[in-house]
């Protein structure tokens, strides 16, 4: 018996793939979300992301449960035992965002033992069972540059604002960008390190500012943008194009400025949506999909035209965030293939 | 019943009812597989309190035990793997290490909270050094160890039950055992009767390192690799632990079946409340709620003994 229902699963697995199109049903299926930690803004927001498209799907009967489970304290050993804990509670698939790369690796096999699809985002785990959904921070590096070279292709002197040193993002976004202006006629003529905060970021940039001869453009991390613009501001020196990187006050002066004289630049940053992308990818896998173990968090690009739409849309202090849909998440694992 | 059966009682009790609790709400958790997945993760703290229960057992208290243990799940996942000689002899140098502290503390009269504070940015800078970004990888020997199945118990619950018997036999029945407590009720006692109390903390302080290196290698076993900050928690849990247990600050008046308890409880309270779907933001509360209720449970209890 269990073995004919075990080859009707095979057929009709088949015959699903085959024909190209996600008929399985995951209207039984539950998902559950480990998170590490929730103390700011961005980890809030991705935690009402979740919480919005996940009870929509749930209410539309796409999968029958999706909770959301954050650790009391930012812990490995924490998490590992709350990913036990929903092993027990015999979940479909958790998404995660992990405390650590591979501390918790122990936890994700035993889930993948058991026949649970893991899937990590934004924090991913090494451990080869589970699905990763990473950050490519390199490319956020090079995107900054391939625009300012598309805008400037005469080149000129670039400004650096680096994230906390020693941080991996840090090296990270610092060597996309040296790699691509290399390959342009930018130079860039100073760094500094702005730790992802505005007001260290305008210190920083005042102090190095008077060493400086003109400036095209300043690259950015995010976080850092409004403040090297308030920098320039105070010693009276004509702005450059500053990248931003999706901060609601980095979004409010631009478009302060788009107003007074036409300023124009762009902003990338990951979305805390993102986690939105894990629970469809989830919902893909458990759906009986074919989806590649490594995937690509897209970035979340304002520019010129969609600016206004995206401002009105993030509140104060927080950062410009969208929802991903299950299409996304197709396009996604197509593009992926 | 005579006050030892008294004071084990309480925790017995309170781990009953948590897991009782927990079966009722994940009838799940009510099997072998289930026990594992709920109890694996307390092996390693169980270990480390066992480490606590050693310091508290002599009047002192280390704060550095999450750190160390995270030093020693880092040299688990790399030079133990690697190069095994050089791995168990960085790890018999810490033990080494943590004995001579002892001897110190007590030597130069130096508060053990200060010491073993301080110590802990030592250990937590020696686990970034040995393993700057997380990595390494378990032994094969102690992933086989640490997840094998062993027949009618797992091994998340055999382990326990192993440590908490060995300790007890050690603690309460051997003579080095009433000595090491002799030391944490009346120390100067001890000295005048020609023992050398220098050497008695110093041996107390390394059973304490030694269980630490066990805890991290349990706990690099289960995780398949290590994380300088992997452990960190392990320093208050293991103290809550041998309070929760039924020991106390001082007077060497400490009980190893009942800290291998208190680790059990405090691991299962976490999940308790995980299963209820509590908010995190009020997890921890929960936690310390649970906490002081059977405290004070167990205060009135003494008081009761004391009136008998």
């Amino acid at each position: 018996m269990k073995l004919k229902s075990m080859l009707l699963g095979a057929i009709a697995g088949t015959v699903v793939f085959v024909s190209g199109q996600a008929m399985a049903d995951t209207s039984g299926k539950t998902i559950a979300l480990s998170n590490n930690y929730a103390g700011n803004s961005w980890r809030q927001a991705m935690l009402e992301s979740w919480d919005k498209v996940a009870s929509k799907a749930v209410e539309d009967g796409v999968v029958a449960s999706a909770d959301a489970f954050t650790t009391s304290e930012n812990q490995a050993t924490e998490q590992a035992a709350q990913i036990q804990n929903m092993i027990l509670q015999g979940y479909d698939a958790i998404v995660l965002n992990a405390a650590s790369p591979t501390a918790i690796n122990g936890a994700v096999k035993e889930a993948c033992d058991a026949g649970i699809i893991v899937v990590s985002f934004d924090g991913i785990v090494t451990e080869p069972c589970a699905w990763r959904i990473a950050v490519d921070f390199k490319q956020m590096g090079r995107d900054q540059v391939k625009y300012l070279a598309d805008r400037y292709p005469e080149g000129g002197n670039l400004l650096e604002i680096r994230g906390l040193a020693g941080v991996f993002v840090d090296d990270e976004i610092s060597a996309g960008i040296h790699e691509q202006v290399a390959k342009t006629n930018f130079e860039i003529v100073g760094s500094v390190h702005g730790d992802w905060a505005q007001d260290v970021a305008q210190k920083a940039v005042a102090g190095i500012l008077p060493s400086l001869p003109e400036v095209k453009a300043i690259v950015t991390q995010g976080g850092d943008g409004y403040g090297a613009a308030q920098a320039f501001d105070a010693a009276g020196r004509p702005t450059p194009t500053i990248i931003m990187g999706n901060r609601q006050d980095e979004l409010q002066w631009w478009k302060e400025q788009k107003t007074a004289n036409g300023y124009e630049t762009t902003s990338l940053s990951i979305a805390p949506g993102v986690s939105t992308l894990g629970f469809w990818v989830a919902q893909q896998i458990l759906d009986g999909n074919e989806v590649p173990k490594d995937l690509t968090v897209p970035f979340l690009r304002v520019d010129q035209d969609t600016l206004e739409e995206i401002l009105a849309e993030t509140p104060a202090g927080s950062v410009a965030n969208v929802e991903y849909s299950q299409e996304d998440a197709i396009n996604l694992i197509k593009s992926a293939n | 019943m005579n006050r030892e059966h008294l004071r084990i009682l309480l925790p017995v009790l309170s781990l009953g009812i948590l897991l009782a609790a927990v079966f009722y709400m994940q009838p799940r958790a009510m099997s072998y597989f289930g026990l594992n997945l709920l109890f694996n993760l307390a092996v390693p703290v169980a270990l480390a309190t066992i480490a606590q229960m050693m310091i508290l057992m002599v009047n002192d208290i280390d704060l550095s035990i999450g750190s160390f243990v995270s030093f020693c799940a880092c040299v688990t996942a790399t030079f133990v793997q690697t190069d095994p000689v050089i791995g168990y002899g960085i790890l018999f140098a810490a033990i080494l290490v943590y004995a001579a502290m002892g001897a110190i503390i007590y030597a130069r009269g130096l508060p053990a909270i200060v010491v073993t504070l301080g110590m802990s940015f030592f250990w937590s800078g020696m686990a970034v050094l040995v393993l700057p970004s997380p990595g390494g990888s378990a032994p094969d020997w102690l992933r086989a160890l640490m997840t094998a199945k062993t027949p009618i118990l797992p091994v998340a619950i055999i382990a326990p039950i192993v440590i908490a018997v060995v300790m007890h036999y050690f603690v309460k029945r051997s003579s080095l055992g009433v000595l090491l407590r002799g030391v944490g009720g009346n120390e100067r006692a001890v000295a005048r009767s020609g023992w050398s109390v220098t050497g008695l903390k110093a041996f107390a302080y390394g059973v304490a390192a030694l269980f630490c290196v066990l805890s991290g290698m349990a706990l690099v076993g289960l995780a398949t690799s290590a994380d300088a900050n992997i452990a960190l928690r392990y320093t208050l849990l293991s103290i809550a632990g041998v309070i929760l247990g039924g020991g106390e600050f001082t007077g060497g008046r400490v009980s190893p079946i009942g800290a291998v308890i208190g680790a059990l409880t405090l691991t299962l309270a976490a999940s308790f409340l995980s299963f209820l779907h509590l908010s995190p933001d009020w997890q921890i509360g929960a936690q310390g709620a649970i906490l002081i209720i059977v405290l004070a449970v167990r205060l009135v209890f003494t008081r009761r003994e004391a009136l008998v």
